[in-house]
């Protein structure tokens, strides 16, 4: 129905229905775009909080500061050496565990022993503390291996990728084995080919899971050079934290002009994930709807 | 082909399956049910220099003191409230929302605020921790917007009443979108036959709205609540860690952050640990209760 020829009521709601959800938006936006402003004003603009939604006395001296930044740069390095060898490693863990799983127990009479194995570890844990002895006492405290092998092999993703698996059509399997071709050939031939997908979707989450997490590096790393960048990042904010409830300027005016140089950190570190979100979202709501449909 | 050389080939055509499954096995072997195992610590007088397998066994000496610490009680309650809130509010803030959305009908718009209301989702704490640190200081945006309305300053993260909306309003910043796109595919969902059937009723889209898209949401609703109740002891450690300070313990430290502290800077691995092992141990029961209610309401399975 065209707008003009609804009840004044109905007009009154789209009308302010519209406004609720525009300046939703736009709040959802304001506190990313206000850092960004922050990051690329002049430390004094930024200091006396002049800046709102548009840097004041635009300088990109922050982020030239950042190049030669040691601690900035070490903890980068240990982030993208943690995302691609963990995301590589997750990945094969992945697909070699949920593509012997998605066959029929016939076909694989232990199965339900595996399913088992795994299953279990979804509901209970054995919690931080003595996660945190096995860690220690497997010696691979302080190496980026700690940020990587507790969680090599996610019982989430494997389950996923298993039930995709499972509606891959019998018939091009039993093809292949008349040809003579193997497990390895039919996995990488067949199942994977036809999972592209879920398999990006996974790819996708674990990229993003391994970036953004950062208590195991407090928790593994001795040394904060070993930080990866979402854990140099929180010593960063909690720096913030001893601030924010202070009423006064404590600070010197040396510690209060690390602002713009804070914002622009936390904004980088915010960036990768800002890029690949349209396919996140697009993959994510994908995969919501259809396991909402699936009932 | 007599018996034995048949489970030989069937032996032969299953290897790979093991061999596949091998490496996630030992990994799940080792750091998880490793520490599975060394729970058992919550018995002993665990030392790190002798080990899981030479320390002390002490029953439950670990146990009475843990339950005789002056914060406990306080960090348990503190844990539940903050987490029913979380519950409630991460429920019905997305539902309203997506009740919102579904009026609109522009589906640009609708994907804009989607987009925007989705982003905190996908973003770490110490990242979402840094911009609410600033949008809540002394001098912040948000204390200027009170005294533009003529209110006094606040000290927000230094305020145990104020730090605890500010927990709960940002872990509903953060999971909104989520829920939201969970319900606005619950309502997608609906016949839309009944809707028309309504329309020759001559129901309006308020009465549309209360008596169709709400009960064909219910299911959804019932079972997100149902499988809510399982994470009743987890309160949301990432977060609390990245934005607590010791001036609002009183209401905002909870379990996992104190079992932090205790085991890891005060060293107290096994009253920690049986901290730890009193939450798992209530956890399972609530989540296998959750799992059980959405099965019986909803059919719901993971596998």
């Amino acid at each position: 129905m065209p707008f003009r020829r609804m009840a004044f009521s109905r007009q009154l709601f789209i009308v302010i229905n519209s406004i609720v959800l525009a300046s939703l938006f736009v709040l959802g936006l304001l506190p990313f775009i206000h850092l960004l402003s922050v990051s690329l004003s002049s430390n004094i603009a930024a200091l006396s909080n002049q800046v709102k939604l548009w840097p004041v006395g635009f300088t990109l001296e922050a982020y030239r500061f950042l190049g030669q930044k040691p601690e900035f740069l070490d903890s980068l390095v240990v982030s993208l050496q943690r995302v691609v060898l963990g995301t590589a490693i997750n990945m094969a863990l992945v697909v070699m565990a949920a593509y012997p799983l998605s066959k029929e127990v016939e076909r694989f009479r232990l199965r339900t022993v595996y399913v088992w194995f795994f299953a279990v570890t979804m509901f209970l844990g054995g919690g931080l503390i003595p996660t945190y002895i096995v860690v220690k006492e497997t010696g691979i405290m302080d190496s980026i291996w700690a940020l990587i092998l507790p969680g090599a092999l996610s019982v989430w993703h494997m389950v996923m990728l298993l039930n995709f698996f499972r509606s891959v059509p019998r018939d091009l399997e039993e093809a292949a084995i008349v040809d003579g071709a193997g497990q390895l050939k039919i996995l990488a031939r067949i199942y994977l080919p036809i999972s592209l997908p879920a398999i990006a979707t996974i790819l996708l989450f674990t990229l993003v899971g391994h970036w953004n997490s950062w208590f195991d590096g407090i928790l593994y790393m001795n040394s904060p050079s070993h930080y990866p960048l979402q854990s140099y990042l929180y010593t960063l904010v909690t720096k913030i934290n001893i601030e924010a409830i202070s009423t006064e300027d404590l600070g010197t005016l040396n510690r209060l002009s690390e602002k713009t140089l804070r914002s622009a950190q936390i904004f980088l570190g915010a960036l990768p994930i800002m890029v690949v979100y349209p396919f996140l979202q697009r993959y994510f709501i994908k995969g919501i709807t259809v396991g909402s449909v699936k009932e | 082909m007599n018996h034995t050389s048949k489970r030989m080939l069937r032996l032969k055509e299953e290897l790979p399956f093991h061999l596949l499954l091998l490496p996630g096995v030992v990994f799940i072997a080792i750091y998880h049910y490793g520490p599975l195992a060394g729970l058992a610590m919550a018995f002993q007088k665990f030392q790190p220099i002798a080990g899981f397998f030479h320390s002390k066994w002490v029953g439950m000496k670990n146990f009475e003191y843990i339950f005789n610490l002056p914060d406990f009680s306080q960090v348990f309650w503190n844990t539940l409230e903050i987490a029913l809130l979380k519950i409630v509010f991460g429920l019905a803030v997305p539902l309203l929302l997506a009740l919102l959305l579904n009026e609109a009908t522009k589906s640009w718009f609708v994907r804009s605020v989607q987009t925007s209301v989705f982003l905190p989702f996908f973003l770490s704490w110490t990242i979402l921790g840094g911009v609410l640190f600033e949008l809540f200081s002394f001098k912040g945006p948000i204390n200027a917007l009170f005294a533009w309305l003529g209110l006094n300053p606040v000290l927000f993260m230094g305020d145990a009443g104020w730090f605890r909306a500010i927990l709960v309003g940002s872990d509903v910043w953060k999971g909104m979108g989520y829920n939201m796109i969970i319900f606005l595919a619950a309502i997608a969902g609906i016949n839309q036959n009944l809707y028309e059937a309504a329309q020759v009723d001559g129901a309006g889209r308020w009465k549309q709205a209360i008596h169709v898209t709400l009960p064909g949401m219910a299911p959804m609703i019932i079972l997100i609540s149902t499988l809510s109740i399982g994470g009743i002891l987890n309160a949301g450690f990432e977060q609390v860690l990245v934005l607590y300070n010791p001036t609002v313990y009183s209401s905002a430290d909870v379990i996992d952050t104190f079992v932090y502290r205790l085991g890891l800077f005060d060293q107290q691995y096994s009253p920690a640990a049986a901290i730890g092992l009193f939450k798992s141990v209530i956890s399972l029961f609530l989540v296998s209760l959750s799992y059980y209610l959405a099965y019986r309401f909803s059919k719901y399975r993971i596998f």
